[in-house]
């Protein structure tokens, strides 16, 4: 019995972890997505911000400082994003494409340069990461039977950008449907013109949509190469913006209903990571390719299993100018 | 209509494209210069590397002929509205079509064998993109996720496949054996040497010819063929199209398995011409160049060719400039890759409306 | 004016000036709009008057010129200016957010506050005393898109009273409306005059403006061509100032000798993809040599309708017969295929998504829907030579200016769009024309040429279904006229029969029989 709730509960745990850098892209795309602004860049918005963090971390032996600069980075992208689809009215889906590419190049030649070891950065001392944390009471409760397992290796012993990201789902909800500004952001993804004969400015909304993407990402990044993994490594997103993004979808832009379809994809991935070269009755040992593949084919079946296009901020893709 | 100011024709199709790739290179140079090399010498050995010499040339031509044809490929679904960003994965599995009919046909002759293997990897290359099509088509999955997620799917699909199933067990590294010497496509020292023309070895080979072939062929499908109009008016308008008695779909589906076909035709090039044999994660990643090649040739195929042309030499040069230059590696060709398909791609417009305004106080003195 | 009493000016423009790229849309315009009253701006489609109105509300930006509003120069560099100087503007096209509720429409832009909840009850509160005050009654939470076009109105209306506008812009109020809530409409904006607010009323309608207005400024190409007071000036005298010539208001024809049934519709149904049912069971049919008028306030199905007999809509009930027979299943591209095989034309309403391409060439858009003709090439190949020799000769045939099949399809002036649309349609002498708004957004030369093509094609034997918002359109060219309401037919009257005051009754869902009291 204590054996079944440690598996479920070390299995959950870890679909917590992967859930993270998802879900904090996803909130990024929500942002961009709702004000009208196709996001594909979200991938490369948060390996560029991957690669900031732990470059900074490394240097300064800050996971912080790191923090500060994936942020930074990741907005400094977003910014050249709204610069493209914005300003410059260009195709949306087109400037995030070249956002990705750049982002690939640019890290692997940045860390090339910058630290001589074949496109990563140097591991990362403990000090320049983000540690898991004990919540209070940890030692006490963790005697408790099934409660305490839950709470010490569930709830308890992640880092604080978990903590962090879980506080920041029920935030965004309240930003978007509560908030003067969410008003303004869901109007403008909507009906761009309405917000313009309002008396709102909608590029300086959508740009303001756009810095909140780019911070999000940015934390996303971090969480990679400074919580995650103790380095930055080439390509190390691994297509998790897209599936951010496919969760997006699934979650009709909606924060709570997108939290969930992360987890979904982040059980996929954790229950991969199990399952490899684990003899299952009646199939024997899946491939290791064909278990790597799951979150990518779940994507693919969730997304053809439910038709996004009717619930997708309407004038999203579409630059705005005043003649119609 | 503010940002379709009307330009002449040369400003519009010469000009503008130039400054956008200016800016492009310009940004690449002061990248070079931030990880301490300088951007001038840079330029002299890559521009050496790609083109100073007989050899340096028959790579860049080499490289062209992917590049051509995946630009194609994303130039062609553009034209119906769509992004394929999946040539990268449907180059691998036309790879697989290929490296099949190579491995397991080759008791036929030449002249049969080789054409089968074509069409095989145009076969597989259309089949991988044509799902995601379907899906777009029926069922309203954006095709950029989709067909990046059969990216991923086609690097474990064939990661799967050679290592377990067609890798050479007496050789040690994941790939297949050797294909037939008759089942490969002729190379380019082959064919001169029929002229009594003396070329350096390279992997430079026929598919060359069937890279300008194909753009040939989109040029004439595009905008010479009733096929082509369909598309075009799909890529327009779904209204118009059905209006018009065009199944949008169909044609949607139709544009993402020619898109495929087109990629896959990379893996000829590769596959049976220059490698004989298949092997891992030979797209190189040549798929996503593509997109930067579609968008600086404005998607035509004239353009696509030219563009090609810059990113082989780009690559060619830039293995070179690996080579030298200790701080740079070849990645530094991907920041440029993704610095034109910003400039020329999502900015086009942002000297237009100046260039706009020079030409209109020109035209008014 | 030195003999005009002085009276205070609510807003005057001095030398306005804008140019779009080529287009010069307002050419010096000088106006003055005397407080308490209304004042109304005529001029065809093109001529400058939504421009000039934009400007005014901080949409655009004019290029030189002076803005005054109660006699002190403002800058209004954004509608946020405006709203700042007392002017509130109803868009022709609503600047609805249409999953949003009523409240949450007007909230926009003047929350009061980083948050909502506080803003939301004061907007409550206000908002049910001004629609107490003026009649203006809506649910405050219904979602905009579940609301009909008249209510619609009423919301931008209470949207730019909640800002406190004191001038009021109206940008062709009526088009959705009945003439009987058009009437409402008018006792409410001359309440707001006893109330010393200012109305600009723009229109194309010239008994509009001779029966609402105070004084009225013509416009053309731009520039403001005539000022006067409303009271001495006619509808004969505004039209010709408009297109500065003569022009003839009515299409002579002679009655129609109806022949066979070409066209029979019965109880379509049709729900759209939101889940709204548009067509609720209409039964229809239309005869050789007649022209069938499908009148409406735009949004009750007229337009699906349309759709529906052309064959592009998938129906969720009824059947279409055409010459007695089925067609292919509808909402298909095989059914549009079909129906122009057999002789079905279609000028569809939305020119630019769907009658035309607009980056196409004008010959590329010449063959939409005729790009599988033999004679346009061979085999699977397409000859541009072709289509270019098909366009030049239509291109004569229907006075096309410029005369130019190279030219994008959207660089051509509305009317010049619609004739090519409308050449291609019946370039192949159909037995069935459905035409959906033939003269929206199309200049009064051309709107001549329309009307009187449509003519000929009746007196040529041929079936018109012609779907109208304009009245006066249906009332000059049918013979015959349906009209609906909420997806249904309210009734049908003939031509003879058929008056103002009783369609617009009907219109607004009214039996005929009751209708006629």
């Amino acid at each position: 019995m204590e054996d079944l709730v440690l598996q479920t509960v070390s299995l959950l745990a870890s679909t917590v972890r992967l859930a993270v850098p998802l879900i904090l892209c996803a909130l990024a795309g929500l942002f961009a997505e709702r004000s009208g602004v196709v996001d594909i860049g979200l991938e490369g918005k948060m390996l560029a911000g991957a690669f900031a963090a732990a470059s900074v971390a490394f240097w300064l032996q800050s996971a912080w400082a790191g923090l500060a600069a994936a942020m930074l980075v990741s907005i400094a992208f977003a910014l050249v994003h709204g610069f493209a689809c914005i300003t410059h009215r260009g195709n949306q889906v087109v400037a995030g494409m070249a956002l990705n590419v750049l982002a690939v190049g640019l890290t692997a030649v940045l860390a090339f340069a910058w630290f001589q070891e074949g496109g990563k950065t140097p591991a990362l001392a403990d000090a320049a990461r983000f540690r898991p944390l004990q919540l209070p009471f940890a030692a006490e409760i963790g005697a408790v039977p099934v409660i305490g397992t839950i709470y010490v290796r569930l709830l308890s012993g992640h880092n604080a950008l978990v903590y962090l990201t879980a506080a920041l789902v029920p935030v965004v909800a309240f930003v978007v449907f509560r908030t003067r500004f969410g008003l303004r952001l869901r109007a403008v993804g909507e009906n761009p013109h309405a917000v313009d004969t309002a008396g709102i400015s909608v590029a300086r909304l959508r740009y303001e949509a756009m810095l909140a993407s780019g911070a999000l990402c940015g934390i996303a990044g971090a969480y990679l190469s400074t919580a995650q993994s103790a380095a930055f490594l080439r390509e190390m997103t691994a297509g998790k913006g897209f599936l951010a993004l496919a969760a997006l979808i699934f979650g009709k832009w909606m924060p709570i209903p997108t939290l969930f379809a992360c987890l979904i994809f982040a059980f996929a991935d954790a229950l991969q990571g199990r399952l490899q070269g684990v003899e299952l009755p009646g199939i024997g040992e899946v491939p290791v390719q064909a278990l790597q593949a799951l979150p990518y084919l779940l994507t693919l079946l969730l997304l053809a299993g439910f038709v996004g296009k009717a619930n997708a901020p309407r004038a999203s893709g579409i630059p705005y100018s005043k003649e119609k | 209509m503010s940002a379709g100011a009307r330009l002449p024709r040369w400003v519009d199709l010469g000009l503008l494209p130039l400054l956008n790739l200016a800016a492009a290179f310009l940004l690449s140079g002061l990248v070079v210069l931030a990880i301490g090399e300088d951007p001038i010498k840079a330029l002299r050995i890559l521009v050496n590397g790609a083109v100073g010499y007989p050899e340096a040339i028959a790579f860049t031509l080499y490289y062209t002929t992917n590049f051509i044809l995946t630009g194609l490929a994303v130039a062609l679904a553009f034209h119906a509205g769509l992004f394929n960003i999946g040539g990268e994965g449907q180059a691998y599995v036309a790879g697989l079509g290929v490296g099949l009919a190579c491995l397991y046909l080759d008791f036929l002759p030449g002249f049969a064998v080789v054409p089968i293997a074509i069409l095989a990897a145009a076969a597989f290359g259309a089949a991988w993109a044509a799902i995601p099509g379907w899906l777009e088509a029926y069922r309203g999955s954006h095709v950029v996720i989709t067909t990046i997620m059969f990216n991923f799917l086609a690097a474990a699909l064939m990661t799967y496949l050679i290592t377990n199933w067609l890798l050479d067990p007496a050789h040690g590294a994941p790939e297949t054996r050797r294909f037939a010497g008759h089942t490969t496509l002729w190379t380019m020292q082959e064919m001169l040497g029929w002229f009594g023309i003396k070329a350096p070895r390279s992997p430079l080979n026929a598919a060359f010819f069937l890279a300008l072939a194909a753009a040939v062929f989109v040029w004439i499908y595009v905008w010479h063929s009733r096929a082509g109009y369909r598309l075009r008016t799909v890529g327009s308008s779904h209204k118009a199209a059905l209006y018009a008695g065009i199944d949008p779909a169909r044609t949607i589906v139709v544009a993402m398995a020619i898109s495929g076909a087109l990629a896959g035709l990379m893996a000829v090039n590769e596959i049976q011409g220059a490698q004989a044999r298949l092997l891992l994660s030979f797209t190189g990643g040549y798929g996503f160049v593509g997109i930067a090649v579609a968008l600086m040739g404005r998607n035509h195929p004239v353009g696509v060719c030219l563009a090609a042309l810059l990113f082989g030499a780009l690559y060619q040069g830039g293995a070179e400039l690996a080579f030298e230059m200790r701080n740079i590696n070849r990645e530094m060709v991907i920041v440029i890759q993704g610095l034109i398909i910003l400039f020329c791609g999502a900015l086009e417009n942002m000297f237009r409306p100046t260039l706009a305004r020079l030409f209109a106080s020109r035209g008014a003195a | 004016m030195a003999g005009a009493p002085a009276r205070e000016l609510a807003l005057e423009l001095v030398g306005i000036d804008k140019r779009f790229g080529a287009v010069h849309a307002n050419r010096a315009v000088d106006l003055s709009v005397a407080k308490g009253s209304i004042h109304g701006i005529v001029g065809e489609n093109g001529a400058g008057k939504s421009t000039l109105m934009g400007i005014v509300y901080g949409y655009y930006a004019a290029d030189a010129g002076t803005i005054r509003v109660d006699g002190s120069d403002v800058r209004i560099a954004s509608s946020q200016d405006a709203i700042a100087a007392g002017i509130g503007m109803v868009h022709q096209h609503f600047m609805l957010v249409e999953n949003f509720t009523v409240l949450e429409n007007v909230l926009l832009g003047a929350e009061g506050g980083a948050l909502l909840k506080k803003g939301e009850a004061d907007a409550r509160a206000s908002l049910g005393k001004l629609m107490a005050d003026y009649g203006l009654e809506v649910d405050l939470d219904a979602k905009i898109e579940a609301l009909d076009v008249g209510t619609q109105q009423r919301v931008e209306i209470l949207k730019a009273l909640y800002r406190g506008a004191r001038i009021l812009i109206l940008d062709e109020p009526t088009a959705v409306l009945t003439p009987q809530e058009a009437d409402a409409l008018f006792r409410l904006l001359d309440t707001w005059r006893s109330q010393g607010r200012t109305v600009i009323l723009i229109t194309h309608k010239l008994r509009e403006i001779l029966a609402a207005t105070d004084r009225v400024t013509v416009m053309r190409q731009g520039a403001v061509v005539a000022t006067r007071d409303t009271s001495a000036t006619s509808q004969e005298e505004l039209a010709e100032l408009m297109v500065g010539r003569r022009v003839q208001l009515r299409v002579a024809k002679d009655a129609a000798v109806a022949g066979a049934e070409v066209l029979r519709g019965e109880g379509l149904r049709y729900v759209d993809a939101r889940g709204v049912e548009r067509l609720r069971g209409v039964s229809l049919d239309v005869r050789a040599g007649e022209i069938v008028g499908i009148a409406g306030v735009s949004g009750n199905g007229q337009s699906e309708l349309l759709e529906a007999l052309a064959g592009l809509l998938p129906l969720n009930g009824g059947e279409i017969f055409y010459k007695g027979e089925k067609l292919a299943p509808p909402g298909t591209a095989a059914a549009s295929r079909a129906a122009r095989l057999h002789g079905i034309a279609h000028v569809p309403e939305d020119r630019h998504r769907m009658g035309m391409v607009v980056g196409y060439s004008a010959a590329e858009s010449t063959i939409l829907g005729y790009h599988s003709d033999d004679e346009l090439g061979f085999g699977p190949l397409l000859s541009n030579r072709a289509a270019t020799a098909r366009t030049t000769r239509l291109m004569g045939a229907y006075d096309v200016r410029p005369a130019a099949p190279a030219l994008r399809s959207g660089n051509f002036s509305g009317g010049n769009q619609q004739k090519i649309v409308l050449g291609r349609e019946i370039d192949r002498d159909p037995e069935l024309l459905l035409i959906g708004q033939p003269t929206r957004g199309v200049d009064i030369g051309a709107i001549e040429f329309i009307h009187r093509r449509l003519v000929a094609l009746r007196d040529a034997g041929k079936a018109i279904l012609l779907v109208s918002c304009e009245l006066d359109e249906i009332l000059g060219l049918a013979d015959r006229i349906l009209v609906m309401f909420d997806g249904r037919i309210v009734g049908e009257l003939a031509r003879a029969a058929a008056d103002e005051r009783t369609l617009g009754l009907m219109m607004a869902g009214i039996e005929p029989a009751a209708a006629a009291q």
